[in-house]
């Protein structure tokens, strides 16, 4: 059977936001440990010994970049892991209960939901209200143990202010540890400063060129956390689990070159967004960026588009060639109405016209012009029908 | 043709998109995620989007997940629910494929540069030069022209129903010899939003309540009870909480909700000249009034012969009552396998 399906000329991948690809340089820093190089690294001998090694150095190069302390570095399989540890683990540990704002990733959102935690609202660029997260917390005053709010959202890009957040958190329950769920913003931004107020950060290597299947969560010295995982005692007792070597080689370097390629990458990915802000905006017409830019974490470029429905513009997109998202995908696949445009009380209708266009390292002006080509096309025909 | 295929992960939509692309169709594959709640049947869950997108992949086709899931309720079940509560007996199958299938689902096709859609339907169009014909399957003991009914002209243009050719058991053959995973599917069965576990009990008295009723005979005497009214359809004849054995079946003749209140009677009490009907939907022009037509009342139930009068359809001998909500569908009675249109019973 031959389909004669339409296969685009070329690809424009515009959602590094969902993941980017994987950097060769940190394929090569792998390879060995896909490899000969196959020891697991607790074991007593010269392979094991050599595995330890890279696991060792990888986490004082995650810890540099992080501005933590190597031994405060817990390696986990991926964002969702780390988000689950700190909300669970803190709360196993400490008691009580967890907060976090209603535009979280559902890795977090879901973990508080299961301790019957509170979520509170957010303001209109899905940032955290101060006012109603200070108001949850002298509600439930001294049954908090954890108050989740992530650096940067990972569908409308926005920072958050955490050193506000931590000053609310210290002042109205001093006991709770904050986390920040770092996994959209760790390519982006130091988080050695950014980062600093939290106790417990999350990261995923997949978002930052690096492997799947592979993040961190830092939990700095003195913050109560009981495992999730039960085993062999890996990772100071917080994570069992032999280590992904090969995946934690991957994300130490994927992490250090982002971090030596911030300032330039961030510039350049900034460009390349108002380009292609721009162009939507002169030839697409009716397109409203859903935070302010200035606020977003530089690759993000979230918008929402009169007459066209996400799910039926991301079609037109792929047959063009062109890979962006509607918003949060479902398990099925399907889109749904993002909860974080809800959130941010836009309406459910509106939030069914999301684009989310999200710029990497490997995007180029071509694929940036390939996209507001695309869309262009794809609302003109939309509106049209 | 550019044709977009409804793959619900079962066997039928499968093999549909199948034969297109034998035929030389430029195929993508699209399922409907219609029911947001929790479903174990149908065409909505997470394991049958899996199993479409598994076999649009056997098949090197694209494939593309549309969320019609606020349609779905808002056309479909909350009619359903209504419908219940108001005593009839609705079918879901039918408003799905009226306003969801061949008509959201449709005009995103179209939208989206589509030239038709494709569903696995056991059912046939027939382009002639008159219009396009709606006409039963091959397989008669599978026909779905009876859920159908509903596609006019604008549709029928835009719609291939390519496993309609085939009898089941050949449908089943060319999956297995395709190798695709959907070969030994089960048929689904039911309503898709109603759970196995919980049934069609549990999920109205989760959106409107059902209520008890007393059964009672054509005398007023009390010969039973049921638990839930709404449920109850007319001519129905098991789960009536009457006792058995004494005598002849007996059968819910009257259904009072609001009165909550069931009578039972004889088969003989059911028969009726004619069924009421609402607005009808026509594939073609419609038939005149005073026309002779064959009306068939459930989904694989026979077609009896009548007169189509406008508002009613007219019996040649006396019929079992049709519950009001069930659909009314005309076949011409010259060429019976050409579905007419058809309307709901009132």
């Amino acid at each position: 059977m031959a389909p004669p399906t339409h296969e685009p000329e070329r690809i424009a991948y515009l959602d590094n936001a969902a993941t980017t690809p994987l950097r060769a340089e940190a394929l090569e820093a792998m390879l060995p440990f896909l490899t000969g190089r196959f020891g697991n690294p607790s074991g007593g001998h010269r392979v094991a010994r050599d595995a330890r090694l890279a696991l060792d150095e990888a986490r004082d190069e995650v810890a540099d970049v992080l501005g933590c302390q190597p031994g405060e570095v817990v390696f986990t399989a991926g964002g969702t892991e780390a988000d689950n540890l700190a909300v669970l683990g803190v709360v196993a540990a400490r008691g009580g209960t967890a907060v976090c704002p209603a535009a979280e990733h559902h890795a977090v959102l879901h973990a508080v939901h299961a301790v019957g935690g509170r979520v509170v609202g957010t303001g209109p660029d899905a940032a955290v209200d101060l006012e109603q997260l200070a108001a949850a917390l002298d509600d439930l005053r001294g049954q908090v143990a954890v108050v989740s709010a992530m650096t940067a959202n990972n569908e409308v890009g926005t920072l958050t202010p955490l050193a506000e957040v931590a000053a609310v958190v210290a002042e109205r329950a001093p006991g709770a540890a904050l986390h920040t769920d770092a996994v959209q913003a760790a390519g982006w931004c130091d988080l050695r400063a950014l980062a600093a107020p939290a106790a417990l950060v999350s990261v995923a290597a997949h978002k930052l060129g690096g492997p799947k299947g592979v993040g961190c969560l830092v939990v700095r010295a003195g913050t109560p956390l009981r495992p999730l995982l039960h085993g062999g005692g890996q990772e100071r007792d917080r994570r069992s689990g032999t280590q992904d070597v090969a995946g934690v080689v991957g994300f130490a370097t994927a992490l250090r070159l982002a971090a030596e390629e911030r300032v330039e990458a961030g510039a350049r990915a900034g460009a390349l967004r108002a380009r292609l802000l721009t162009r939507l905006e002169g030839e697409v017409g009716r397109v409203v960026a859903s935070v302010p830019l200035e606020r977003a974490l530089p690759g993000h470029l979230h918008v929402r588009i009169e007459g066209c429905e996400g799910e039926a513009l991301l079609v037109l997109l792929d047959d063009a060639g062109v890979c962006a998202s509607a918003g949060s995908a479902c398990a099925s696949g399907a889109v749904e109405p993002s909860h974080v445009l809800l959130a941010m009380g836009v309406p459910k209708a509106e939030a069914l016209t999301s684009l989310r266009l999200s710029i990497g390292r490997a995007t180029t002006v071509a694929d940036v012009d390939a996209a507001a080509d695309a869309v262009a096309a794809a609302a003109a025909r939309l509106r049209a029908g | 043709m550019r044709v977009l295929v409804g793959m619900s992960g079962g066997v039928d939509s499968s093999v549909a998109a199948a034969l297109l692309l034998e035929q030389g169709h430029e195929v993508v594959g699209a399922t409907l995620k219609l029911w947001g709640g929790a479903s174990d049947s149908g065409c909505c869950s997470v394991a049958d989007v899996e199993d479409a997108r598994r076999v649009a992949q056997q098949l090197g086709v694209a494939h593309h997940v549309f969320s019609f899931t606020d349609d779905f309720d808002e056309h479909v079940v909350a009619p359903y629910v209504a419908d219940h509560a108001a005593g009839r007996t609705p079918n879901p199958c039918i408003e799905c494929n009226r306003h969801l299938k061949f008509d959201r689902f449709l005009r995103r096709a179209v939208l989206l540069g589509f030239d038709a859609v494709a569903t696995g339907h056991h059912a046939r169009v027939r382009p002639t030069p008159g219009g396009f014909e709606l006409r039963r399957g091959a397989d008669q003991a599978k026909d779905q022209s009876y859920v159908l009914h509903v596609l006019g002209q604008d549709q029928l243009a835009r719609t291939l129903l390519p496993v309609g050719e085939l009898h089941k058991d050949e449908v089943r053959r060319r999956a297995a010899a395709l190798g695709l995973r959907t070969a030994a599917k089960p048929d689904s069965q039911d309503v898709c939003f109603i759970t196995a576990s919980g049934g069609r009990a549990a999920f109205l008295g989760a959106r409107t309540g059902v209520h008890p009723a007393a059964v009672v005979d054509r005398a007023g005497a009390l010969v039973g009870r049921v638990d839930a009214v709404e449920l109850v359809t007319l001519g129905q004849r098991r789960g009536l909480g009457v006792a058995g054995g004494t005598g002849r079946p007996r059968y819910a003749v009257e259904v009072d909700v609001p009165g909550r209140r069931v009578v039972v009677g004889e088969p003989d009490d059911l028969l009726r000249p004619w069924v009421e009907v609402g607005p009808p939907s026509w594939v073609g022009p419609a038939p005149a009034g005073g026309a002779a037509v064959l009306a068939q009342v459930s989904a694989h139930g026979p077609a009896r012969p009548g007169v189509w009068q406008v508002g009613r359809m007219a019996w040649s001998e006396p019929q079992r009552a049709v519950a009001p909500g069930q659909a009314v569908v005309l076949f011409d009675v010259t060429d019976p396998d050409r579905c007419l249109g058809g309307a709901t019973a009132t």
